[in-house]
């Protein structure tokens, strides 16, 4: 196990490089100058458009850049941001929670609605049923995120009124920040003695549509794999023993089918962590939640080298990392992949 | 099932609970972007300026709301030497700070905090100078640092700044945003607490606003300050919903999230003006976007080539297709929103006759092979370059001329025209001060075709003598009438093609009152109300 985990390790430093090495040569590949960007049309003074080249370091050959930066990141600082002058790291932290959440909310909505909806599919196989969640799942999975989130917005809450259109929480609640996690925050003595239950439910309904609009895309997979492994679990022996000893049909699809066919769909939710990172690019700019996605945004918007490197680079590591868990708990439960 | 049932009660709760609305009066904008900071000395783009410079600070002087014309803000009354050296400031008694959660003050405004606040910027051996970066882009920018020679308190409501040249637009500077005032006391504090840092996003001021607390990216909460000194804001409470899609602000809006926003989206103009529960604002932008000619080189040296341009191009066209509408046709290098802005000056019209006849009479009656470099950027003076670079292709050709379309990487682009190495190239500018020197003299003046600003690279001695001379002078009438008689030199000589000045839009809810554009670009809120 220890040799496994070893080489799974060493396997990490050139996906990582890579990825090092991608996000620092694309962003530079995008034509604009963040100096230029910064300093607008007063940058054709040669004089200070060099000057702030040199105190960003960016007057420097790219290998150069290159190994301050990767040096620099062995060492835990991935710069400071060009905008606002602050640690990249610090930023990132400041924002992920918010992502972390919506994105946790989203998996929860897909899972609650495609683990079911897939096995309805499964069990009433080419019935009307499977046919009908099935082409919606295509749908839900085409749906390019943007246009989704402006109908929800459209629908839900000009038409009807019933969410608000963006941000996290209600402009008159005053929620002081200790977890990150705005649900979590509601709930905190101190905000629920000062403002009661309203806060959290206020956080909820922000919370909604942009679940929904992220969730979508996880859900239609999820509907997707549960059917298919349902359908390879209702075929094996076991069930056509327990079909042949009576068993209620609920219970065979509950407790016995349902069990083993879920294996695959808890790898799959655990995969789906790297998905919802690029889920939210687009949700969080649509409906101005405050996570990392949106920052990326605004950092690629403004040319901002060190965040966009820096927190690609963070991004890929805790995406790399997740994905080594889950093959390592594959392994656990399966010996044989550790061969 | 149940669980989903769960979920939509709990939904519909939530949804119920977040209508009910706000005991006080809030009003809310819904701005584009996150603020860098919330100090305009070390920041330079527009949002961090509405979010600090226009609603927690004041300066010793500030443009009058919604134009450009310099009032008296902390500083009641000011006095400049004969030799237009020294500026005296006489500041007003009585000026309170900003009570907050993180500090209270002790003392009012006085002299102190006005030099703490410009040395901050100057002076590389203050205890401030350093701290977020050091950087003061604008104030160094606008040449303040060599201005200034010296700063001197007379009297705790009194100073005196010393410059080592006479510059008339130095009051203007004097109003923009980074010559904030900041609290000396309260940086005082701080370094105590060895936490200087927090200047810059933890603000005190003196301004119609306090600020209260700031969610990144999500949304700004001030109070107001009922002790301001020009008279407490109409609304108690003011809150920035940072919301970066445009089409997601309109929605806002139009549900009553928002009573503001910024920069709509050209798009939904149209349905915004068939809402009746919407207003919608415009003014003209504080820029121009132009066509210059280089004078230096042939056939530009020849001023009837240049009035040939000038008739052939078709304005009204361009602005219908590259602006939708949604700017003004241009006929002089200064918008028509600045003091001086001449506007008996008359414009070429479009005109392929005269046109052609001028080309004639300047030896080039088969017309001539030239270049137009093209704007690879989107700038608010010029929303696609491209496209209005092949509309003017196609007019020039028509009176003979050929033109082949050019374009670099922006970079490159402003490099190479700055060096003069281009034959017709589009640009632009957006004035910074409200002051037209900062149009004229920065954009034809002598000095600016080696500093690179004058693409143009036209150098004339009538026009150079006039904007020299507004310059020293500090009397506004005498101002005005200099720069008047320049813009009908500008406009007889024909450097550029003035294209567009293009229009700013905002909308809001027809709730709102005591709103206006700001010429400058700003958004302020110091008068605003709710219905």
């Amino acid at each position: 196990m220890l040799k496994f985990l070893f080489k799974k390790l060493l396997d990490l430093i050139p996906t990582l490089v890579g990825i090092s090495i991608l996000s620092f040569v694309l962003i530079r590949l995008v034509p604009g100058d963040p100096v230029m960007l910064m300093l607008g049309e007063r940058g054709a003074d040669p004089e200070v458009y060099s000057r702030m080249k040199s105190e960003l370091g960016l007057d420097q050959p790219m290998y150069k850049q290159y190994a301050t930066f990767i040096g620099n990141a062995i060492q835990g600082d991935l710069g400071k941001s060009i905008i606002s002058k602050r640690s990249v790291v610090d930023e990132f932290f400041s924002r992920f929670p918010a992502t972390l959440e919506l994105g946790i909310c989203s998996l929860i909505f897909a899972a609650l609605l495609g683990i079911p909806f897939g096995i309805l599919a499964a069990v009433k196989r080419n019935s009307f049923y499977d046919y009908f969640l099935m082409g919606g799942s295509l749908v839900g999975y085409s749906m390019p995120i943007f246009w989704w989130g402006l109908i929800l917005i459209l629908f839900f809450s000009v038409q009807l009124g019933i969410t608000p259109v963006s941000g996290r929480i209600g402009i008159m609640f005053e929620v002081e920040t200790v977890t990150g996690f705005m649900l979590i925050d509601t709930l905190l003595p101190q905000t629920l003695n000062e403002e009661g239950i309203g806060p959290f439910l206020s956080a909820l309904s922000h919370l909604v549509l942009p679940a929904i609009a992220m969730g979508t895309i996880p859900l239609a997979v999820m509907a997707r794999m549960t059917r298919s492994s349902m359908l390879e679990v209702l075929g094996e022996d076991y069930i056509r023993t327990a079909k042949a000893k009576g068993l209620p049909i609920r219970k065979i699809i509950g407790i016995h089918a349902l069990r083993n066919a879920l294996i695959p769909i808890v790898t799959i939710i655990g995969l789906m962590f790297g998905s919802i990172i690029t889920g939210a690019i687009l949700t969080e700019t649509i409906f101005s939640w405050p996570g990392i996605g949106k920052w990326l945004v605004a950092s690629i918007n403004g040319r901002d080298y060190p965040v966009i490197q820096g927190g690609i680079l963070f991004i890929a590591t805790m995406i790399v990392i997740i994905n080594l868990l889950v093959d390592l708990v594959y392994a656990v439960a399966n010996p044989k992949m550790r061969s | 099932m149940r669980k989903l049932a769960i979920l939509v009660a709990i939904c519909a709760i939530a949804t119920a609970c977040n209508k009910q609305g706000p005991s006080k009066k809030t009003f809310v904008y819904c701005s584009e972007g996150s603020p860098t900071a919330f100090n305009p000395q070390i920041t330079s783009d527009g949002t961090s300026n509405n979010a600090s410079a226009h609603t927690i600070y004041n300066r010793l002087v500030e443009f009058e709301y919604g134009s450009t014309k310099i009032t008296p803000a902390l500083a009641q009354s000011w006095s400049i030497s004969e030799d237009k050296l020294e500026y005296t400031f006489n500041l007003r008694k009585g000026v309170k700070f900003h009570t907050t959660k993180y500090f209270t003050p002790t003392r009012e405004l006085n002299a102190d905090d006005v030099i703490f606040s410009f040395d901050r910027m100057r002076v590389s051996t203050h205890p401030y100078y350093k701290v977020s970066g050091g950087t003061y882009e604008y104030f160094n920018g606008m040449d303040m640092g060599n201005l200034i020679k010296d700063i001197v308190k007379l009297s705790d409501h009194s100073i005196k700044i010393v410059l080592n040249k006479p510059e008339a637009p130095f009051l203007a500077n004097m109003a923009m945003s980074f010559m904030s005032i900041l609290s000396k006391e309260y940086a005082d504090t701080l370094i105590a607490a060895d936490t200087k840092d927090k200047i810059d996003n933890f603000p005190i001021g003196t301004g119609p606003f306090s600020f209260s607390s700031y969610q990144k990216d999500n949304i700004i909460k001030y109070n107001s300050f009922k002790d301001h000194f020009a008279g407490a804001p109409k609304v108690d409470r003011l809150a920035f919903a940072i919301t970066p899609d445009a089409s997601v602000r309109y929605q806002k809006l139009k549900i009553g999230e928002c009573h503001l926003v910024i920069e709509p989206s050209p798009a939904d103009i149209n349905s915004m003006r068939d809402n009746k529960e919407i207003s919608l604002l415009e003014g003209p932008g504080l820029n121009v976007g132009y066509l210059a000619m280089n004078t230096q080189k042939k056939p530009f040296d020849n001023l009837k080539v240049r009035q040939a341009i000038n008739h052939a191009l078709n304005k009204s066209a361009y602005i219908d297709a590259i602006y939708l509408g949604h700017a003004k046709a241009a006929k002089n290098p200064l918008p028509p929103t600045i003091w001086s802005y001449n506007n008996s000056v008359v414009d070429y019209d479009y005109n392929i006759e005269k046109a052609k006849s001028l080309l004639k009479e300047a030896g080039f009656a088969n017309g001539f092979e030239t270049e137009i470099w093209t704007l690879p950027v989107t700038r608010p003076y010029n929303p696609n370059g491209k496209k209005m670079g092949e509309m003017m292709q196609a007019d020039l050709e028509k009176v003979g001329i050929k033109v082949k379309l050019i374009s670099y990487e922006w970079p490159t682009y402003l490099k190479k025209s700055s060096a003069g190495e281009h034959a017709m190239v589009q640009l632009g500018w957006t004035g910074d001060n409200g002051d037209p020197d900062n149009f004229l003299y920065t954009l034809l003046g002598c000095s600016a075709v080696e500093a690179g600003s004058n693409y143009a690279r036209w150098c004339n001695k009538d026009f150079e003598d006039l904007v020299v001379k507004a310059k020293r002078v500090t009397d506004l009438s005498e101002r005005t009438e200099l720069y008047e008689r320049a813009q009908t030199v500008f406009k007889s000589q024909a450097p550029w093609v003035p294209i567009a000045h293009s229009i700013i839009f905002r909308a809001m809810s027809s709730k709102v009152i005591g709103y206006k554009i700001d010429p400058l670009g700003g958004d302020i809120f110091k008068t605003v109300d709710l219905k």
